[in-house]
């Protein structure tokens, strides 16, 4: 790839999800960029967080790296990826050496990846920041914090009582997660939701159909037959 | 392009030169050989390869280095048949029949307008002075070699090993300025001007290859004048087991059975010691290429006393032949930003020599019609390098080839000597055509390399050129893996199946074309912006040029004198009258900039000035507005008025102050206000200015008793002559540690004048003494211009740490910015000496006409796109794109981001910012890095 910017959550995740025993990143020099990108603090950002995922769900941290350097340090290089290779062997094979079967493996590295949306929103700002003393990488995520990014994970439910089907929500939600049409009561697909939140914002604040709960299963929704709005007829109301 | 050719005769004149060349006889066809290097394996003769530095051994016959252009053979001196008739064995397994014996020296005459000489430089061959025991005993090396030891290309491949017992050397010494700055027989009197950085430079890679080395560096002054090279001085300094030592040794012995070296050094504290080490690196300095001489007989160009170009400090590129051009070090040691501001610099001024003819000799590059494949099944083509024995000889590329084609969609899989010959491209493109290929994999290097070149082969082959991917089967497998010929040849076959997988799901894209609106827009009227300006006014190019300011002419109205002594006010009245008269120059004064929007080819600048409020459209923009003076807090400044900066001096001087001029002694002190924790960079002009001062000021009244207190004096390269001329006639020089700096107080002499007390520790005696001075001069450090962060947000260019523009790569584009069309010149940048500003600009000018000459910037198809309907307006990808391309706008649907396409850099930062994948990098689309990552645990 063109920068280490490039380095998505997706990528990493994808990559153990594959069983990589061990993902290892190469940028730049910090301060170092030949323009004025400096993708390679973004990319450390999302590597800190990373690693802070993977303690929460019982991966060693230590699997994954990222190591600055320039083009002309390949003996540094080398060194770097030999003592890298080392230690993921001495790691042992994914999932094994932490205890977890393949079933629990595969259903923690899904359950991350589904949520990398509402962590890079949750986590936006940080993920932006330019640490520039090493001293502060190991603060700039906490355990705590991500005990916290899960406890407080939302969901979005629409109430059937008050959805009056207006569509704006639907037609707004990014991943098409929201089902229903015209007169048709709107139901959030939990699967498909990336709980951005943008079906909160923009139900119209007359309706506020929308609900964001914490901490709480989401009701069933509304068996299809019993979707489709009754209204009073237009003469009525005036 | 002509190699291993020379001038044997130049006629005519400027505009109109006829140049007879020399081909000398490479004894191979150019055309034939593919640099294949099976020759070379079956020449008999072993001679010591020069190339590195005859610490190896190459053949009679072979390629000068690995990453010669061209890249094919020669033969040389030593070859059996040219000796003695005998051999021809390469003549027979050569399959390109491209050994040619019969081959003569051929004259090639050319008519060209202008010339440009750029022969460099040749490294001080210690054996003129027998005293280092070069080449008498084993271990002691130049930095040349050292510097050929530490390349992955050089003779043990990148393993320091000592010539003796090929043991890698644990404790390694440098000595410096061995052939600079010394007046002796066979020395040179000027600084090399690079060695202190280079040296630490090998200290690092030293301490890179084994973290325990012991690296001792035996060192004069440190000259860490150049940009940064103060932090990497430091850097250096702080690695454990590295030692700076303020001595001068002598080389007294080899051991016999070790063979390691004893120097002898003396130390402050300890006196004369002697100490063992497995390597001693002698730092060689820069002399004039040995080819000077006859070069200026040839072309009736003078040459200094050096032996190195001459040159005036009012354009140092020009010689003192019309129409006839110097860059890089022939000019005199430099670093490699100088040696390319010369480089940019010397294209604009032969641009300004033969503007008339620009274009007149290109033709258009035509490609065929795009097949559209939309609909078409995919049909891969593989092809597999050999890079002659690059890859071939570590990789099984006949089973990678067996392998590719075994995987799906590949329709054709080839292996060729070299991809990237003329022959092997034509293949390609031949291949695409008749077997109707719609994607294209070339295992083979580094895309850095020969990307754009196979990218023609599929414009030429009727397909969209983004259908390309290169798998890097050398730089990352046979060169780092060589020796694990099995395993290199398994993950060649992996990378070549990772290729495929995203090859699969690659898009054609369409790089598009800008129009250049061919005005330029230079910021700041000092010597850097009027030389730019004019630089590009002559070739034919408005210039609009600003200053914010009522006058032109920035901090040179404060300077009268340069060291070498060209009168600067003289210079600038000249200049500031041609930038007037020039019809294409329209200068704007009282500027204030209020907006700058725009991208390459197409800015656009509101400002107001004296003009009134004006909207200037340019394609390209040049900032060259100049630094300020640090006005010092330390030594009384402010507070007595007998403390002035040396600037405040020099203004003085030529004012012709009675006070000053009639002083009976000057205490000046240098690296005020910088070189410290708040602004730890050097400064860089301040050692030349207090020289020209002491110097100037012992001219008009000898009796003047001047001391300089300094911490490293850093006259780099000519400027060393003068440094001594100060200390022969006189100038006390003490040096001082920055931990215990000098103290300056009021008082009075031992006669009862008012004075200045200056008390200072002597390093040589040993002990503090006190100075009285009538005036105190401080070399007060150079700021970055109060207006950097303004303009560097206004147009969107980066600062340094130091709050100095930072140019898109400190060694190798120093004139320019990382945004597009944007350039820099003069101590902007960093602080640079008028003549080294001027080169700037004459380089930013360069740069800027190799824009503003052609109708169209093309921009590249990688680049980010939203997809509107996925987009929440979360405004992630706005925070992170550093070059102002995305914005958020109100649509029906909420806010969306918009892309500038023009404005994008393809980094990508914004698509993995993005939560929901609205927004995608064309070209390395999640899809496609997804479709790699999966392909790895296929195999």
């Amino acid at each position: 790839m063109m920068c280490t910017g490039r380095v998505d959550f997706t990528f990493i995740f994808r990559s153990f999800a594959k069983r990589a025993d061990g993902v290892f990143i190469a940028g730049c020099r910090l301060d170092e960029c030949k323009y004025i990108t400096h993708g390679n603090y973004h990319t450390l950002n999302t590597v800190l967080l990373t690693k802070r995922l993977m303690e929460y769900f019982g991966l060693n941290p230590d699997r994954l790296r990222i190591e600055f350097m320039s083009s002309a340090e390949g003996g540094r290089f080398a060194e770097t990826v030999n003592d890298f290779v080392k230690q993921v062997r001495s790691i042992g094979p994914l999932g094994k050496s932490e205890g977890l079967d393949e079933g629990e493996l595969t259903s923690k590295l899904n359950q991350v990846t589904t949520l990398i949306p509402y962590i890079k929103i949750a986590k936006k700002d940080k993920l932006s920041s330019q640490l520039k003393n090493p001293d502060l990488w190991d603060q700039l995520f906490t355990r705590e914090e991500i005990d916290a990014l899960f406890r407080e994970l939302p969901s979005y439910y629409i109430d059937p009582e008050k959805c009056q089907a207006c569509m704006t929500c639907a037609r707004r939600c990014p991943v098409e997660a929201i089902s229903g049409g015209k007169n048709l009561i709107h139901i959030v697909d939990q699967e498909k939701c990336i709980k951005c939140g943008t079906c909160l914002e923009v139900c119209p604040p007359k309706f506020s159909a929308v609900t964001k709960l914490i901490g709480q299963p989401v009701p069933p929704p509304v068996p299809e037959e019993k979707r489709t709005i009754v209204r009073k007829g237009k003469g009525k109301e005036s | 392009m002509l190699s291993y050719t020379e001038i044997d005769r130049v006629e005519g004149e400027a505009g109109d030169f006829n140049v007879t060349l020399q081909k000398k006889t490479r004894y191979v066809i150019e055309s034939q050989c593919t640099g294949c290097n099976t020759c070379v394996e079956y020449c008999p003769v072993k001679v010591p390869d020069v190339f590195n530095q005859e610490i190896s051994k190459n053949k009679a016959i072979h390629i000068y280095f690995a990453q010669a252009i061209p890249l094919i053979t020669y033969i040389d001196e030593n070859c059996l048949y040219l000796k003695e008739k005998k051999c021809r064995i390469c003549e027979a397994v050569c399959e390109k029949k491209a050994i040619d014996f019969s081959q003569k020296p051929e004259k090639v005459e050319i008519k060209v307008g202008a010339i440009l000489l750029a022969p460099g430089f040749e490294p001080f061959d210690p054996r003129v002075r027998d005293i280092y025991g070069y080449r008498k005993m084993a271990n002691v090396v130049t930095s040349m070699d050292y510097e050929r030891l530490l390349s992955s290309t050089g003779p043990y491949e990148g393993e320091i090993r000592r010539n003796s017992d090929l043991k890698h050397p644990h404790k390694v010494a440098w000595i410096q300025c061995v052939g600079s700055r010394q007046v002796i027989p066979g020395g040179k009197s000027y600084c090399s001007a690079v060695c202190c950085t280079y040296t630490q430079k090998q200290v690092i890679l030293t301490k890179d290859h084994d973290p325990e080395a012991e690296c001792t560096v035996f060192h004069n002054d440190i000259r860490s004048y150049g940009k940064d090279f103060e932090r990497f001085f430091q850097r250096t300094e702080k690695l454990r087991g590295v030692r700076f030592i303020r001595s001068y040794p002598t080389v007294v012995r080899e051991v016999p059975e070790t063979k390691n070296v004893i120097l002898r050094y003396t130390l402050p504290e300890e006196g004369v010691k002697e100490e063992e080490f497995d390597m001693v690196v002698l730092s060689v300095g820069l002399n004039p290429p040995t080819s000077g001489n006859k070069l200026a007989q040839q072309l009736g160009i003078e040459l200094n006393s050096h032996g190195f170009c001459k040159t005036h400090p009012s354009n140092p590129i020009q010689t003192n032949r019309p129409g006839i051009f110097v860059s890089g070090a022939f000019q005199g040691p430099m670093d490699i930003p100088e040696a390319v501001f010369t480089a940019n610099g010397a294209s604009s001024q032969c641009g300004e020599f033969l503007d008339y003819r620009r274009g007149k000799l290109t033709t258009e590059r035509i490609y065929p019609p795009e097949r559209d494949v939309s609909q078409e099944e995919l049909r891969i083509g593989v092809f597999v390098c050999h890079c002659g024995a690059n890859i071939g000889r570590v990789v099984d590329v006949p089973s990678v080839v067996e392998y590719s084609s075994k995987l799906p969609h590949v329709v054709h899989a080839q292996e060729q000597l070299f991809s990237c010959s003329t022959e092997s491209t034509n293949q390609i493109m031949q291949v695409i055509r008749e077997k109707n290929l719609n994607r294209v994999v070339v295992a083979a290097c580094t895309p850095k390399t020969h990307e754009p070149t196979f990218r023609y082969s599929l414009r030429e082959g009727g397909i969209n050129q983004y259908f390309l991917d290169m798998a890097n089967i050398r730089e990352h497998c046979s060169w780092v893996h060589s020796r694990e010929k099995e395993e290199s040849t398994q993950k060649a076959k992996e990378l070549v199946r990772m290729s495929l997988a995203r090859t699969c799901h690659l898009e054609p894209l369409q790089d598009f074309d800008l129009p250049v609106h061919k005005a330029a827009l230079v910021v700041g009227g000092g010597i850097a912006g009027m030389t730019c300006a004019l630089s590009i006014a002559n070739q034919g190019h408005e210039v609009h040029l600003i200053e914010k300011s009522s006058d032109l002419g920035g901090m040179a109205r404060r300077i009268h004198e340069t060291l070498e002594g060209m009168d600067v006010q003289a210079f600038l009245n000249d200049l500031i009258q041609k930038v007037y008269q020039h019809p294409l120059i329209r200068v704007y004064t009282n500027t204030a900039i209020t907006e700058a929007t725009g991208y390459v080819g197409n800015f656009l600048t509101r400002i107001t000035s004296d003009r009134g409020k004006s909207e200037i459209q340019h394609g390209a923009t040049v900032i060259a507005i100049g630094a300020e003076v640090y006005q010092p807090k330390e030594y009384l400044y402010g507070e007595d008025e007998r403390v002035m900066t040396s600037l405040e001096l020099e203004e003085k001087i030529y004012q012709g102050n009675e006070d000053i001029l009639q002083a009976e002694s000057l205490v000046m002190i240098q690296c005020v206000g910088c070189r410290n924790e708040e602004r730890n960079y050097c400064s860089r002009i301040c050692c030349s200015e207090s020289i020209k001062n002491a110097l100037k000021l012992k001219t008009l009244n000898p009796k003047m008793d001047i001391t300089i207190l300094f911490r490293d004096m850093r006259t780099y390269g000519f400027k060393e002559d003068y440094y001594r001329e100060a200390a022969n006639r006189g100038v006390k020089f003490i040096r001082y540690e920055p931990q215990d700096p000098p103290q300056v107080l009021a008082g009075e002499s031992e006669e009862g004048r008012p004075v200045l007390k200056v008390n200072t520790m002597d390093y040589l005696l040993g002990n503090r003494i006190e100075m009285d001075a009538d005036f105190v001069a401080l070399a007060a450090a150079t700021l970055p211009p109060a207006e950097a962060k303004e303009v560097s947000q206004l147009f969107k260019v980066g600062l340094g740490p130091d709050g100095f523009f930072q140019e898109a790569h400190v060694k190798l584009r120093p004139v320019e910015f990382g945004t597009d069309g944007v350039y820099l010149c003069g101590t902007s940048h960093y602080p640079k000496l008028i003549s080294e500003a001027i080169s700037q600009a004459y380089g930013a000018a360069g740069r800027a006409l190799t824009l503003l000459s052609h109708d169209t910037v093309v921009a590249s198809g990688s680049i980010c796109v939203v997809e509107e309907k996925r987009c929440i307006g979360c405004g992630a990808c706005v925070e992170a794109c550093t070059y102002g391309a995305i914005e958020l706008y109100e649509t029906r649907q909420g806010k969306k981001a918009k892309m500038n396409p023009i404005l994008c850099k393809g980094d990508g930062v914004c698509n993995t910012k993005c939560p929901t994948g609205a927004i995608q990098l064309k070209h390395y689309t999640d899809e496609q890095l997804i479709a790699e990552i999966d392909s790895i645990a296929e195999g």
